[in-house]
């Protein structure tokens, strides 16, 4: 069973690197950019094969690990 | 006054602290690994700069869940002093002993060079040796020194006087220059409720020998050999 995390940044905290991007895509002529988030994406091969188990461990792995909730939100995909 | 400094893979600044520790207190720190899961008996704990775990994931993330840190919570509860530098401020917030985060800073640049804080609250046994709004002169060096933290955290942080420094002038103004990662409401260190806890991202260490180019980090070490002796 696999699990697709997308940790992004809050809405609200700063991030300088997401738009470096969007300036630099904006330089490249994109010019329909509002605004660029940058995140982080994680995979994770699990060994376990209920759905509901698997999704409520990864979900504890983010809260104690993975993610930092201050700063950061997550997304769970989990997929058989 | 006894004392203990963290090593965590990838610590580099031990050796720096270990030697303001001394001169301060007149013996050398313990020394402990971060798979050490017991800590001797000290009055304070020092997490020192570096890189713990290469800044994977996030800067302090894995270093938060070394098995020293259980005991270095443990003893925080019971009131031993807690000093965490630049990856030690880091570990502190991932490890919940401070509030907040740090960010890549916002110009995106590695920032090494001389900063000047202002002295916020000398409330605090990190702080007795200075005074209220002085103006000190300390290195910083960091990638992801922004400090975040939510309206509701900073207004706490504020009402309680848990900021301790802030960036500032030379003159102990703020302008766009003195801010050197962005951090929020320019805060460079903060204490915890129980103001035992100190987390700040420059280098007092590295300014206690004439020869480091200044000496103004020496009156953070010697509050702490005052107050905790």
């Amino acid at each position: 069973m696999k699990a697709r995390i997308h940790v992004t940044l809050k809405p609200g905290v700063l991030d300088p690197q997401g738009k470096t991007i969007s300036h630099a895509l904006d330089a490249l002529g994109f010019d329909g950019v509002e605004e660029v988030r940058q995140g982080k994406y994680l995979e994770l091969d699990l060994k376990e094969s209920d759905p509901e188990k698997a999704r409520a461990e990864v979900d504890e792995m983010c809260r104690k690990l993975l993610a930092n909730t201050v700063i950061e939100n997550y997304q769970v995909e989990i997929e058989a | 006054m006894q004392t203990a400094v963290i090593r965590f893979p990838g610590t580099n600044r031990e050796k720096d602290v270990v030697m303001a520790l001394e001169r301060a207190t007149g013996h050398a720190p313990h020394v402990v690994w971060h798979k050490d899961a017991s800590l001797p008996k000290v009055d304070l704990i020092v997490l020192p700069g570096g890189f713990s775990y290469g800044d994977h994931l996030r800067a302090g993330a894995m270093a938060a869940h070394s098995p020293v840190m259980k005991e270095v919570v443990r003893q925080a509860e019971r009131g031993v002093a807690v000093l965490g530098i630049c990856n030690g401020f880091q570990i502190l917030t991932e490890a919940g002993l401070l509030p907040g985060a740090l960010l890549r800073n916002a110009g995106l640049k590695f920032v090494c060079r001389d900063v000047h804080l202002r002295v916020e609250t000398t409330e605090s046994p990190f702080t007795t040796g200075y005074r209220n709004g002085q103006v000190i002169r300390v290195p910083v060096a960091h990638h992801d020194g922004c400090y975040y933290a939510d309206g509701q955290e900073l207004k706490r942080l504020r009402d309680e006087d848990r900021i301790a420094l802030r960036y500032c002038s030379a003159q102990g103004g703020q302008d766009d220059r003195s801010n050197p990662n962005g951090s929020q409401d320019e805060i460079a260190g903060i204490l915890s409720a129980s103001r035992r806890i100190l987390g700040l991202m420059p280098h007092p260490e590295n300014a206690t020998e004439p020869l480091q180019g200044g000496t103004d980090g020496c009156g953070l070490f010697d509050s702490l050999t005052h107050t905790l002796n």
